[in-house]
């Protein structure tokens, strides 16, 4: 293990409603690293990727952050992680900016003013609105905003670009490679092509639902 | 080598933003609140012209519907937060889920339980209960309710991930209900006879003190398996 692997995964196997999703799986990220995961629905990917957050415990094996197992480093471990899952994870009869502020009290604030990072993902006109006024995928980049509005190495992403334009999906394609660039680490699952000029892109092919 | 708020303020933080989120749906939030008041009404109405009785009968009218509220109540606790995703954004908060639980439960009791406390009076001298039982009555509802939300807590956090979870959560709950409403009904029997009280408002207190410190861990346990 090279000194710079931030999270490694060692023998995991994940199994659902008595079916095997995966076993023996394995990968190890070094720092500016992203990993992305494919396969056909069904096949795993968001329960992989829940099994890396600590939501979800993995059936067999474990999730390794600078070598120590995720489960025994609790709370240092989640300030180092910001998921996006399905869900937005927003509330919608809070204001944009009151929003972004739980999710800075619940994780290590940035040091981002949070009106830039308004205007980074173009919600800068939304602040005082409430969310629930928003289209799909305003929703969507403000709960990506919540990547900008807090420190945190690892994020992991699970389908990111759903109801997002292509001008967005470029957007934080290039905060992508912008994090990768401060050393920081990526888990993503998407179903979109996320064409990123850097080299630093592991594929993990989850193959055929059995 | 983090400047991540500390754990008052993360407490205040999400209490404020539950309150605020409450105000924001008061109507939801008014609800049992006026169940309480509309099923004491109905009692004198159904029972007919017996103030001796009514007067006998007011600290089980009032306290079973005080629970019955609370039960109406519960689910809203983290409904809403499962629903769409923020429990999961709690849970992976960098604070220990037990305290942020508890700033939960805390906000829910603030917004359910201290407006019965509130109406309660009124409610009492309504039945007919004597001036020397109301400031037991209004006691054992201070240190009663917040027993409710915490206990409720944890039933909500089983249920929460279950689609038909309403049977199940009262099954689950009412039970462990029933110990504080004899308590709190007998604390108010003797203080109406003259008799005294201390001994079931200190078995009220030891229940509250039980699940402030034992409840919010439960509850967080109990989320984990939900969420996953």
């Amino acid at each position: 293990m090279s000194t710079s692997t931030l999270l490694e995964t060692r023998d995991l196997g994940c199994i659902r409603n008595d079916r095997q999703l995966f076993e023996h799986l394995e990968f190890a990220l070094e720092a500016g690293e992203m990993l992305v995961v494919e396969g056909p629905n069904g096949c795993g990917k968001t329960s992989l990727l829940r099994i890396l957050t600590g939501l979800r415990l993995a059936d067999s094996g474990d999730v390794l952050w600078r070598g120590e197992p995720i489960d025994r480093l609790a709370g240092d471990y989640y300030e180092q992680v910001n998921y996006v899952g399905h869900h937005d994870g927003i509330k919608h009869e809070l204001s944009c900016l009151e929003n972004l502020r739980l999710a800075r009290a619940m994780g290590i604030p940035s040091q981002r003013d949070l009106d830039d990072v308004l205007e980074q993902v173009n919600l800068y006109a939304y602040g005082e609105s409430e969310v629930g006024s928003l289209s799909a995928g305003q929703k969507r980049r403000l709960a990506l905003a919540r990547l900008l509005a807090t420190d945190s190495l690892l994020w992991i992403l699970d389908e990111p670009f759903t109801s997002l334009d292509r001008a967005s999906m470029e957007m934080f394609a290039v905060l992508f490679e912008q994090h990768l660039q401060r050393e920081g680490v990526i888990v993503v699952t998407s179903h979109h092509d996320i064409t990123l000029p850097t080299l630093a892109v592991q594929r993990l092919n989850m193959g055929q639902p059995t | 080598m983090s400047n991540r708020l500390s754990l008052g303020q993360a407490f205040t933080f999400l209490l404020r933003r539950d309150l605020l989120l409450a105000f924001r749906n008061r109507a939801e939030y008014a609800m049992p609140l006026l169940f309480f008041v509309l099923v004491i009404t109905m009692f004198p109405l159904a029972l007919g012209a017996s103030p001796e009785l009514l007067a006998r009968i007011a600290p089980g009218i009032i306290w079973v519907a005080a629970l019955l509220a609370a039960m109406l109540s519960l689910d809203s606790i983290f409904r809403s937060d499962f629903d769409d995703g923020s429990l999961e954004q709690i849970l992976l908060s960098a604070h220990p889920v037990a305290i942020l639980v508890l700033a939960k439960v805390c906000a829910h009791w603030l917004v359910t339980g201290l407006p019965l406390l509130i109406v309660a009076p009124l409610l009492a001298e309504m039945l007919g209960m004597s001036t020397e039982a109301q400031p037991t009555l209004l006691l054992t509802i201070l240190i009663g309710t917040p027993i409710l939300s915490l206990i409720g807590a944890i039933g909500v956090a089983l249920t929460v991930g279950l689609r038909k979870g309403g049977i199940i959560l009262s099954l689950l709950v009412l039970p462990l209900y029933v110990p504080v409403l004899i308590f709190a009904a007998s604390a108010i029997e003797n203080a109406a006879t003259g008799f005294e009280v201390s001994a079931q408002i200190y078995m009220l207190l030891a229940f509250l003190l039980l699940s402030v410190s034992l409840s919010p861990w439960a509850t967080a346990a109990a989320l984990r398996m939900s969420a996953s």
